[in-house]
Order: structure tokens, then C-alpha cells, then sequence
């Protein structure tokens, strides 16, 4: 008898020696003598994860149980890979061309790297995974209990943990020796490859010993399974098909499968041999189920499980090595199991949950690439002991009773919830994020409702009346009869609506809702990745549909005119009469060079690539791309800003030309007036000049008035000329200031006089109060003289009263004193107030024979004495008010 | 040979020059210094030549050497005109308005005088 401790010394042999073999395999592919390793064999033998201790032990007990049933497992795997190899095909380049670390990965990567979607798969994955790894630690349990005598104590426990702690271990040293891009794991493929040879052998051995040792050969094995229950088992069509659809669904879904299928995938060759050699693989697994679960039946005592047959029935007939060969057939279809799927897991969990939050909280601090690769290491050891311990901590909780044999089905009905998104994604342009994110959650959903929660039995999750009546009695909503389907198999059931709603949602959300631009890109990627047509149906048509795709992109960038004359000229140069060339590489390089032009080169050959397909847009491309539209837009910018620029500069340059322009009219409208100032009294001048000359008798007095006229033109001439020079000085800000000391009452008696002297003749009366012009002044006397007197002979000349009066009224306000000049007369006009300041604003129709100067000069000394001269509207005649600061008469007294 | 001459004039002294000049030489001389009621003036004394200022207060010479030309009693009217401006400018303004002589102040009394004679012999 084998004792437990033997079979244990025996199982650790096992493990160090796939421990050696793994490390010889990596140091191998290390040293890049790796080619064997590689090798479509070793591929085709690593998909046997996929028979894991479930299958090892449960096939034969299934049969036992249900008949045929085992074989849909093996079925649907096997109708994939030679049925669908086109599509199988597609899916691994795809993940190959993408580095796909998982299928998390893959999908998140394919709906515009979503975030959400990479977690829900995960979950997804891991809550479906977890049971499973529980089943194989229940599996090894099992088995090492049949080695037990039969009155030991159950260490089954015991046993569950340290093989938790030993794959645990092994994972965590041969699963992540390496970060590379393409994620794979040499040494871990070659010890699962290892052990897909054991448990096949041992398989098959059993079966050997059971036909030809007990059943005494092949013809009386037959006469066996003929005369047994099983050759009569009903075949349930609906869950045939069902079960077999599932497990095709599975072997694309299952995290473990796309890992040893897709990620480590090396090159299509391996995937060409493992179309068939892993049906024959399978099938060979299949061949002694049959024998050993009838004769099992036969020579075993009533009431044995029939899961345990391929350990019982050898150790019944005392062949124990052959016994522990056996074990260790199961021993690697649970081990090979657990180790995968906590390599896919611990990716998938580490990628899409640990890092992104540890990523978040470390936003900030600058993070170096070895700082991070440290991170990604610990995040993937951590998380794969954190799945074996889940997968222990579910086989703990759900006490290892019989619930668990059915999850290998419960568990691949959940991983499949991700097939509509991961299909539609590979071949459907139109899969959107929203319609992926939508089908994994109503799948999800409807799996947890339908199959998962129930299958902890009744009374556990669900209470017995929920399950029969249907929450709150809702009598459709039964988990077990959804929409009233009733009468089906659970299994069938959850399968049908979680899948049919699951792709119903895909399309429906997909067709409503619109991708973002990385969506598009990369459902681009996917869908027209080569390998789905590999046998080129119609390279013409397709070549056209190309052909104006990239017609419409290079409208786009170049402009249609541009676009159309390139593709026409390139279609004659091919001596074609079609508009559109066909892409042909030379034509793509043209037409490459041609969009770089505008858009740059990496751009052009990412959105080309985009189109004609074939090669990958990578993450460098993406930056490159990314690149090139920063400086762009830099580029644009700096234009904009210089753009702004000669803006501005034009809009002064328009301001100046214009204030030049009205400077200019100004120039020409002051000559004109100049002109006709100075010639007004020339005319008269000369006019009279040579009368004189001209008439020798002229009565005395008419010779005398015609020379006093002469005279006071010329001495309006004068005038005119002084004042256009003072005017010229002043406006020029040439005048010096001469300061001197005085006071208002003599300024304004001599201002009077100087006034009164000018314009003889005129008579006006002049009302002053002397009293308040007692104010002593420093200011250039002068100028402020020259400003009364003009005001003053400006009243005497236009003040239009028959009495005419002047008013000089003085005050002092805020800091100003004021000397306001207020005639009796009819004053001016409310438009010519605003001009009557100007140079040469005469307003009155009366010649008065003023230049129209005055004011314009008075205003400019005022404001050189720091002053203003106003008008004042609010008087009946015409009133000028002229300020000056309180300083210049303060300061003086 | 004495005809009838209006002159249209703000400036006083060369209302005094030209008056005196002409009369000397046999002419009738008529005066009127506003430029708003001119026209009027024009049509009420039908002199044989007019002689015509620019710079008149109320409304310049050329707009009334125009509204004079769009009448049928003054259209044919000889027309002198005197102006202190002495711009290009100004000249192709009053020949447009159909000036039939056209001066720069200051001008020669002879000139003025021969101007005035060859007008009305026209």
C-alpha cells in the first residue's frame, strides 16, 4: 500500500521535476537556443490546459453518469479548431499584432483601450475562474484521499493548502521571470507541455490495463459497453448542441486558453498543427472513458464514485504504480490548470485593476521605467497569490461537496459571456464600445442570476421559494425560468438567454451608439487584420472599395481637386481608364509621400495603413502620430500669433494712414484758407494801387482814402502773418514762457485799451467790478493779455446790440479763477460753438476783418499757461470763460 | 458801348476798387455782397456781364453760377469770376459751372477791365 507520505516524497519529485524542466526551457529560451521550444508540438500539447482535473477524473464519472455527454466537451473544441480555423486563425494574429497580454486585454484594446471594459472582463474572468481552481485543489484532494487508509482521518485541507501553497510558488518563480512585451512564458509552457504528455499516458495506460488486463480485450470490452446501461442513454439534442456550443464558446473565452492560445502563440504554424493535432490530442484523451467508466461500474462495489474509477480501479487489482501514475495524471491536469489560469488572471488583475489604481494614487511623483517594471512584478506575484488563495478560500467555503463538479460548465457559460463582444470586435466595423460594455454586463448579469448564484443550491444564495416562485412571486422572473421558459435544462436555459440577450444587446447598442476616433482605429485594425480572407475572393473588388477609401481620405487632406487629379494621373500612369488607381505599392508610396506632404509622415502611413490594412499601427506610430500634431499645432500657433500681429500692425498702419489722410485734408483746407486770407487784402492793395498809379487827376480826398485803405490792408496783412506764426510756435510748443509777477486789474486796463485802440470807432460799455480783479498773478502777462484783448475787440466786433455791453465778471472755484467775457449780443450758434475754436472758424456773416485766428491762438496759450478757455452756452449773448489754475494766483500773493 | 455790370462781392475795399475802375471806363455799376440772395439779384437787374466772387458769405460763388446756367434768362449770361484761391482745384470747379472768365485776386485793373469789355462784346 502506498502510504500518504510516499506519495507525497512522490508528487514533490514531480514538482521539482517540472520545476527543473521550466528552468531548463527558460535558461534555454534565454540564451536563444530556444527553437525547440517553439516548436508547433510543444503549442499543440500546452492547449491541453484545457483538459484539466475536471476532465481527467469527471470525464469518466460523467460518463458513468450521463452516457455520450463527455464528449460535447471535447467536441466543441475540436469543431473549432477544424471548422473555424479561418477565424481562430484571425483571432490569434490579431492578439499577436496587438501584444495582447490577455483576453482582458485584448478587448479593452480593440473598444478604444476602455478602462471599464478591461475591469469587467477581468472580473468577469475572475469570478467565473475562481470555483475552478477550487474544483482542481478539490480533484487532488480527492484523489490523495483514495491513497488514505481507510480509517485516517481526512487531511484533505491539509492537502488543498500546501498544493495552493506549492502552485502558488510556482507560478509566482516560472510566471513572472519576465516582463517582455510579448508576455511569454517558455518555461511554463514546457513543464504544461510536459504534463499534457503525462496525464494523456497515464489516461491511456489505465485504459490499456482496463481493457486488455481486466476486460480481457478489445472485442469483449465492446460486448461490455453493449450489455451496460450506458450504450442506452437518451441523447438530449438540445443540450447536446448546447453543451457542445459551450464548450467551443469556452476554449476561444477561457483566460487560460487565450493565454496558451494567443499570447503564447509564436508563429502560425504552430496554430496549422494544432488544428489537427489537437483533435486527435483530445480524442485520444476520449478513446478509454467509455471502457474504464463501464468496467468500473462492473467490478467496482455498488455505490463507488465513479469520478475516482481511473485511481480505483487499478488500486482494486493491486496495481499501485500504475495507481500513482494515474494520480499524477490528474495531479498535472489540476496543476497545469492552476498554474495558466493564475498566469492569465494575475495579468489580467494586475494590468487592469493594480496598476491603473496605483498609476492614479502616484500621479505627480515622476515614475522611472525600472521603478515601474519593479511595481508590475510585485503587482503580478501579488495577484497571483491573491487568485490561488481566492480559488482555496471558495474550495474552503463551499466545503468541497459535490456542488463543485458541475462548475466546469457553470464556469464556462460565464467566461462565454465575452464571445459576442470579442467576435463582433474581430469582424464587425461597427462593434462600439457602449454595445461591448453593454453585452459583457447584461451576459454578466444574467449568467449570476440564471446559473451561477443557483448552483450553490438551493437554500444557500437563493432561498427555495425564490427559486420556485420567482422574486417577490414575479412568476417570469424565476432564475431558473426566465420569461416563463420553462421545462429546460438550467444549464441550457442560462446559456440560451444570457447569450442571446448578451448578443442582441451587442448589435443593438453598437448600432445606436457612436465610437470615438481610437475606437474607429482600432476596430479598423482588427477587422481588416489579414488572415480572415486568405484566399483572396476578389482582390479587384476589394482593391476598388480600397481604392476609394483612399480616394475619400486623400479628398479630405489635399482637397478634391488636388485628390482626383493625383488618382487620375496615377490611374493612366498604371494605363488604366478608370478615375481610380489600383493600390498598388507603388501607388501607395506615391500616394504616401502626398498626404506626408500635409499631414506627416508617420500620420499618413498610420491612416493609409488604416485603410489598405496589413500593416499594424503600433504605439510608436500612435506617438509619432501624436508628435507630429503637437508641433503642428505649435506650428499653427506661432502663425496665429504672428497672424494677430500683422493684425495689429496692420490696423495701426491703417490708423496712421487715415489721422495722415485727415492731416493731409487738414494741410489743404488750412493753405486754401491762408491763400485767401493773404490774397483778400493783396487784392485790394494792388487794386488800389493802381488807381493811384493810374489816374493823374483824382480829387484829393479820394487819394487820401484810397492810401489809408492800402495802409490798414497792409496792416491787416501784417496781422494775418504774425498771427499764423505765433500760431505755428505755439502748436509747435516752441514758445518760452516769460513769468513774471502782476495783477489782474492793470492786466485787464491795459488788455481794454490795447482792445479799444485796435478797434476805433466802436462804441460798447465795459462793466467790471475792480474790487474782485485785486488778485495778484504769476504767469506769462503778456500771453494772458493777448488772450483778454482778443476776447474783448472779438465782443466789440460781433456783439450785434444797438447798446452794445461787456461783462467781465471774476470768480474762483475749485481751485481755478475764473474771468468770464459776456456780451449783450445774439450770441453763437449751438454748431458753431463746437468750431469756433478752430483755425479760421468765422462764423459771422459780417466781415469783420479778422483771419479767424484768435481763438484758435487763445486756446493755445491757455493751454500753455496750464488753463482752458471755454464758451459758455448758457448765456443769452456770446459769453467765453477763460480758467486759470488757483497756483499761478496764489502764488504770487 | 456802356453796358450794365453786377458785381458779387462780400469784401467792401474791392467792391470800392472795381466799382471805381469800371465806372471810370463808362460802365454801369451795380453791388450786392450776400451770397444767399444773389441769384435773385442777378434776374432782377440783368446786367450785361456779372462779375462773381467765390468766398461769399451765405453760399458759395460756384452754386450760384450753377443754378444761374439752369435757368433759360441767365444761362447765356457772361460770367467773370474772381477768387483768392488759386488752386487748380478751384479752376476746373467754376468751369464746370460754365464760367465764362475766371481770375486769381490779386488781379490787374486793365485785365479786369479788358475781361470785362470782351464779355460783353460776346
Amino acid at each position: 500500500m502506498t502510504t500518504l507520505n510516499a506519495l507525497a516524497a512522490i508528487s514533490i519529485a514531480y514538482v521539482f521535476f517540472l520545476f527543473a524542466v521550466a528552468f531548463v526551457a527558460d535558461r534555454a529560451a534565454q540564451r536563444g537556443r530556444g527553437k525547440w521550444l517553439r516548436s508547433p508540438i510543444v503549442y499543440t500539447l500546452s492547449l491541453s490546459i484545457y483538459c484539466t482535473g475536471w476532465t481527467f477524473y469527471g470525464a469518466v464519472g460523467s460518463a458513468a453518469r450521463d452516457g455520450l455527454e463527455y464528449l460535447t466537451i471535447y467536441l466543441g473544441p475540436s469543431l473549432v479548431l477544424i471548422g473555424w480555423w479561418w477565424g481562430l486563425h484571425k483571432l490569434v494574429r490579431v492578439g499577436r499584432a496587438q501584444r495582447a497580454t490577455s483576453i482582458a486585454d485584448l478587448i479593452s484594446s480593440r473598444y478604444g483601450k476602455s478602462t471599464a471594459l478591461g475591469i469587467g472582463v477581468t472580473l468577469l474572468a475572475v469570478i467565473g475562474t475562481t470555483p475552478y481552481i477550487a474544483l482542481q485543489l478539490q480533484s487532488v484532494t480527492l484523489s490523495v484521499s483514495v491513497f488514505a487508509p481507510p480509517d485516517a482521518t481526512s487531511s484533505g485541507e491539509l492537502t488543498a493548502f500546501w498544493v495552493a501553497v506549492g502552485l502558488a510558488a510556482f507560478t509566482v518563480i516560472f510566471g513572472t521571470r519576465n516582463l517582455d512585451s510579448n508576455e511569454r512564458h517558455h518555461g511554463v509552457v514546457m513543464a504544461i507541455a510536459v504534463e499534457a504528455v503525462v496525464k494523456l499516458a497515464a489516461l491511456v495506460t489505465v485504459g490499456a490495463f482496463v481493457v486488455w488486463g481486466l476486460s480481457g480485450g478489445v472485442v469483449e470490452t465492446m460486448a461490455r459497453i453493449d450489455a451496460s446501461d450506458l450504450g442506452r442513454w437518451e441523447v438530449d439534442g438540445a443540450r447536446w448542441a448546447g453543451v457542445t456550443l459551450l464548450a467551443a464558446a469556452a476554449f476561444l473565452c477561457l483566460p487560460r486558453m487565450f493565454q496558451v492560445m494567443v499570447v503564447e502563440n509564436d508563429n502560425d504554424e504552430q496554430l496549422r498543427t494544432a488544428a489537427w493535432a489537437f483533435p486527435l490530442y483530445l480524442m485520444a484523451m476520449s478513446l478509454f472513458i467509455v471502457p474504464i467508466a463501464v468496467v468500473g461500474l462492473e467490478f467496482l462495489p455498488e455505490g463507488s464514485n465513479p469520478d475516482l474509477f481511473v485511481l480505483t480501479v487499478p488500486l482494486a487489482y493491486g496495481q499501485e504504480e500504475l495507481a500513482v501514475f494515474s494520480f499524477l495524471g490528474g495531479f498535472s491536469s489540476a496543476t497545469s490548470m492552476v498554474i495558466v489560469a493564475a498566469i492569465a488572471l494575475s495579468t489580467m488583475v494586475s494590468n487592469h485593476i493594480v496598476m491603473p489604481i496605483w498609476l492614479r494614487l502616484r500621479t505627480g511623483s515622476a515614475s522611472v521605467s525600472g521603478d515601474v517594471r519593479h511595481v508590475v512584478l510585485l503587482s503580478r506575484r501579488l495577484s497571483i497569490a491573491g487568485v490561488v488563495s481566492l480559488g482555496y478560500l471558495y474550495y474552503q467555503f463551499s466545503g468541497g461537496g459535490a456542488a463543485l463538479s458541475v462548475f466546469g460548465l457553470v464556469s464556462f457559460a460565464g467566461v462565454s459571456q465575452v464571445l459576442p463582444a470579442m467576435l463582433g470586435g474581430l469582424f464587425w466595423r461597427g462593434a462600439t464600445r457602449s454595445g461591448a460594455i453593454a453585452s459583457i454586463g447584461v451576459g454578466f448579469a444574467i449568467w449570476l442570476y440564471t446559473l451561477y448564484l443557483p448552483s450553490f443550491g438551493e437554500g444557500r444564495v437563493f432561498s427555495d421559494s425564490f427559486l420556485q416562485d420567482g422574486p417577490f412571486g414575479i412568476d417570469w422572473l424565476r432564475p431558473q425560468a426566465l420569461f416563463g421558459a420553462e421545462g429546460l435544462d438550467p444549464l441550457i436555459h442560462s446559456v440560451f438567454w444570457s447569450l442571446s440577450l448578451n448578443t442582441l444587446v451587442f448589435f443593438a447598442v453598437s448600432l445606436i451608439s457612436f465610437p470615438s476616433p481610437l475606437e474607429r482605429l482600432q476596430g479598423a485594425q482588427f477587422v481588416t487584420a489579414d488572415g480572415g480572407s486568405a484566399g483572396g475572393t476578389g482582390s479587384w473588388a476589394g482593391g476598388r472599395a480600397q481604392a476609394e477609401d483612399l480616394m475619400v481620405m486623400a479628398q479630405r487632406i489635399l482637397g478634391a481637386p488636388e485628390a482626383r487629379a493625383l488618382f487620375r494621373r496615377e490611374a493612366m500612369r498604371q494605363g488604366s481608364s478608370e478615375m481610380l488607381p489600383v493600390p498598388s505599392p507603388d501607388f501607395l508610396e506615391t500616394l504616401e509621400r502626398e498626404l506626408s506632404g500635409s499631414v506627416g509622415a508617420a500620420t499618413a502611413h498610420a491612416m493609409i495603413g488604416q485603410i489598405v490594412g496589413g500593416t499594424s499601427v503600433s504605439v510608436e506610430d500612435l506617438m509619432a502620430v501624436a508628435d507630429e500634431t503637437a508641433q503642428i499645432m505649435e506650428y499653427s500657433a506661432e502663425l496665429e500669433a504672428k497672424q494677430a500681429e500683422l493684425t495689429r500692425t496692420a490696423h495701426e498702419l491703417r490708423r496712421a494712414n487715415e489721422k495722415l489722410t485727415r492731416l493731409s485734408v487738414q494741410k489743404d483746407a488750412f493753405l486754401s484758407q491762408i491763400s485767401h486770407e493773404l490774397r483778400t487784402p493783396m487784392t485790394s492793395i494792388r487794386a488800389f494801387s493802381e488807381i493811384l498809379r493810374d489816374s493823374a487827376e483824382m480829387a484829393p480826398e479820394d487819394k487820401s482814402r484810397y492810401s489809408s485803405i492800402i495802409h490798414d490792408e497792409a496792416v491787416r496783412l501784417t496781422r494775418l502773418l504774425d498771427d499764423l506764426l505765433d500760431l505755428s510756435v505755439l502748436e509747435n510748443g516752441q514758445v518760452s514762457l516769460n513769468l513774471r509777477e502782476g495783477t489782474l486789474d492793470t492786466l485787464m486796463d491795459r488788455a481794454i485799451s490795447a482792445a479799444a485802440a485796435d478797434e476805433a470807432g466802436t462804441r460798447m460799455t465795459i462793466r467790471r467790478n475792480r474790487d474782485r480783479e485785486d488778485i495778484a498773478l504769476h504767469t506769462d502777462l503778456d500771453r494772458l493779455s493777448q488772450v483778454f484783448i482778443n476776447l474783448i475787440a472779438n465782443a466789440r466786433k460781433y456783439c450785434d446790440a444797438d447798446a452794445p455791453v461787456l461783462d467781465i465778471v471774476v470768480t474762483r472755484e475749485n481751485g481755478f479763477l475764473h474771468v468770464d467775457f459776456i456780451d449783450n449780443g445774439s450770441g453763437i450758434g449751438p454748431e458753431a460753438q463746437d468750431v469756433i475754436f478752430e483755425k479760421f472758424a468765422r462764423v459771422s456773416d459780417r466781415e469783420a476783418g479778422g483771419a479767424g485766428l484768435g481763438l484758435a491762438i487763445s486756446r493755445q496759450i491757455m493751454a500753455r499757461l496750464g488753463g482752458t478757455i471755454s464758451y459758455l452756452p448758457d448765456h443769452d449773448g456770446a459769453a467765453f470763460r477763460v480758467s486759470l489754475p488757483e497756483a499761478q494766483a496764489v502764488a504770487a500773493q | 458801348m456802356a453796358g450794365n455790370v453786377l458785381v458779387i462781392e462780400d469784401e467792401p475795399n474791392i467792391i470800392e476798387a472795381i466799382s471805381f475802375v469800371l465806372k471810370r471806363a463808362g460802365w454801369n455799376v451795380e453791388t450786392h455782397s450776400t451770397g444767399s440772395t444773389a441769384a435773385e439779384a442777378v434776374r432782377a437787374k440783368a446786367p450785361d456781364v456779372l462779375i462773381l466772387d467765390v468766398m461769399l458769405p451765405g453760399r458759395s460763388g460756384y452754386d450760384i453760377l450753377r443754378e444761374l446756367r439752369e435757368d433759360p434768362s441767365t444761362s447765356n449770361l457772361p460770367v467773370l469770376m474772381l477768387t483768392a484761391r488759386g488752386q487748380t482745384r478751384d479752376r476746373e470747379l467754376a468751369e464746370k459751372a460754365g464760367v465764362n472768365r475766371y481770375m486769381t485776386k490779386p488781379f490787374s485793373n486793365a485785365e479786369m477791365l479788358e475781361a470785362v469789355r470782351e464779355l460783353s462784346n460776346a
